[in-house]
């Protein structure tokens, strides 16, 4: 048996855009072992919303994290809204969809720009957030903010999107996705980066469901799985198949990636079609009482809310249980057996997002 | 694996050498902002009528109001332009602008002082109908309340 030997791994590495630590075990340059440790970015947002208004809470629900904000104020507000039987206004739902996909396309537009970093591909990772400016300047011109966004409200939400604003919206989701295809094309029909990627972290669909993966990381492993199929917000009258992959390696996952982006330029467009006129928002009267779980699909996948109110103003228990926090354990698995020079690409392949984890 | 292309992001690596750069110079062209964009809070103080509900909602507890004074302050370095604010306001004297704060070493405050004095409050429905001076009781109550506050 070769000697082991421990490499610490983060929580700064150039490759890591939060801090988590691995020990890696390692003999000769293969790792058995990985022991994660987190705990760097802990702010104790879960505390807070015992001494916070709970209209107040969702201010700070979608500060958790500054990519995955938008669905942290829906979970955070439908699973209010369930407590407190309100009926959000079909316009509401409708525009919670489209900002919501418009999440997801800046959430993996950033992920591939972070893949071609970690590859080296640098005018490739600059090509990836050129285009995702172009959806963060639309959140901007809706929403009055470019990360975070601040629309949701227990009821509906606070701002409104006139027709100039949809069609720009439909607009520039067209011209994006033609922008799309050379960087498509570059990840996934270049020799280089698929040399780098295909093969590397195979993680079949019978470990990632007991591993308890969820997101594309379980999709790119065959299981057509995803929340939006339950049907909240306006999922469930729009056309939408889970996007999935066999082969359950690093090319998987990107290819169900960048095929989601497409999806999502489909959902914004379907969703600008169909929207109905109406209310934005519905009063809140009185205080919540009762408790609640929603699940909802965030970009990085399946997210958990619970609330548990009391009938006061100030909630007695909220829990998020993050996509992240259920791809760690998988990722563990995909790194052993694997070569030093690969962990911080599988790292990066399960789209880690490590301030939403602690919270 | 017959898809498989060599390189094809030269084409997109090499047009970007004759094309303009996608940033704009910035301090040199200045920032177009979007009308929405909600950069700062800016009040008219004038149309406030320091009820406080801006302060009690402010998750972050930046903003400061003091009737007797008739001032509204904000620590512009605590503030996280939620617009919560904007959304209670009962007078609508409060609103959202585009444009940054300056940057600054020290994290400082804006007060804001009203120069002229708050119209006396409609007087209150009486509790019972038979006190007839119920009406003037709470005009003449409410000016040394001010004072002592």
């Amino acid at each position: 048996m070769a000697k082991r030997s421990i490499v610490p791994f983060g929580p700064q590495h150039p490759v890591l855009p939060e801090p988590v630590h691995l020990d890696l075990v390692l003999e000769d340059e293969v790792v058995v072992e990985a022991v994660p440790s987190i705990g760097f970015v802990h702010r104790g947002l879960e505390k807070l919303v015992e001494t916070k208004d709970f209209k107040e809470y969702v201010y700070i629900a979608e500060r958790v994290c500054g990519i995955c904000s938008f669905g942290h104020g829906l979970g955070y507000c439908q699973t209010l809204e369930q407590i407190m039987n309100l009926e959000v206004p079909p316009r509401a739902r409708y525009l919670r969809t489209i900002w919501m996909e418009m999440s997801r396309i800046h959430s993996h537009l950033l992920w591939l720009g972070l893949l071609a970093d970690a590859m080296g591909f640098e005018s490739l990772f600059m090509e990836s957030w050129k285009l995702r400016e172009k959806i963060l300047d639309m959140f901007d011109a809706t929403t009055g903010g470019r990360v975070i966004f601040s629309v949701n409200c227990i009821g509906g939400v606070l701002k409104d999107m006139d027709e100039t604003m949809l069609k720009n919206i439909v607009d520039t989701c067209n011209e994006m996705e033609k922008e799309l295809k050379p960087i498509a094309d570059a990840f996934l029909r270049e020799y280089t980066t698929e040399s780098r990627l295909r093969g590397l972290g195979v993680l079949p669909a019978d470990q990632a469901v007991l591993a308890g993966a969820v997101g594309p990381m379980l999709r790119a492993s065959g299981v057509a799985y995803d929340a939006r199929k339950l049907g909240y917000a306006a999922y469930g009258d729009l056309d939408l198949e889970p996007i999935t992959s066999s082969d359950g390696d690093s090319y998987a996952r990107c290819e169900v990636r960048i095929k989601e982006i497409s999806q999502s330029f489909d959902l914004i467009r379907q969703a600008a079609a169909k929207i109905p006129a109406g209310p934005i928002a519905v009063p809140v009267k009185g205080f919540p009482k009762g408790e609640y779980f929603t699940r909802i699909e965030q970009p990085r996948g399946e997210a958990i809310y619970y609330v548990k109110a009391n009938g006061t103003k100030f909630i007695e228990r909220f829990r998020l249980r993050t996509p992240t926090t259920s791809n760690i354990p998988p990722m563990l698995n995909m790194l052993k057996d694997c070569q030093l020079a690969d962990v911080p690409l599988l790292i990066l392949t399960i789209d880690p997002c490590i301030s939403c984890t602690e919270r | 694996m017959s898809s498989l292309k060599f390189i094809p992001f030269a084409g997109t690596a090499l047009r970007n050498l004759f094309r303009k750069p996608v940033t704009t110079s910035y301090p040199f062209a200045p920032a177009q902002y979007p009308e929405r964009m909600r950069g700062h809070i800016e009040i008219d103080i004038e149309s406030c009528i320091s009820c406080g509900m801006c302060a009690r909602s402010c998750p972050p507890g930046a903003l400061t109001v003091d009737r007797a004074a008739g001032t509204w302050t904000i620590q512009r370095f605590d503030c996280v332009q939620c617009g919560n604010c904007v959304n209670v306001c009962p007078k609508k004297c409060l609103k959202m602008v585009p444009g940054y704060t300056t940057p600054d070493c020290t994290k400082h405050s804006d007060t804001y002082t009203r120069t002229t004095p708050l119209p006396k409050p409609a007087p209150r429905p009486a509790a019972k109908p038979a006190a007839p001076a119920a009406q003037a009781a709470p005009a003449a109550s409410q000016a040394p309340a001010a004072k002592t506050e």
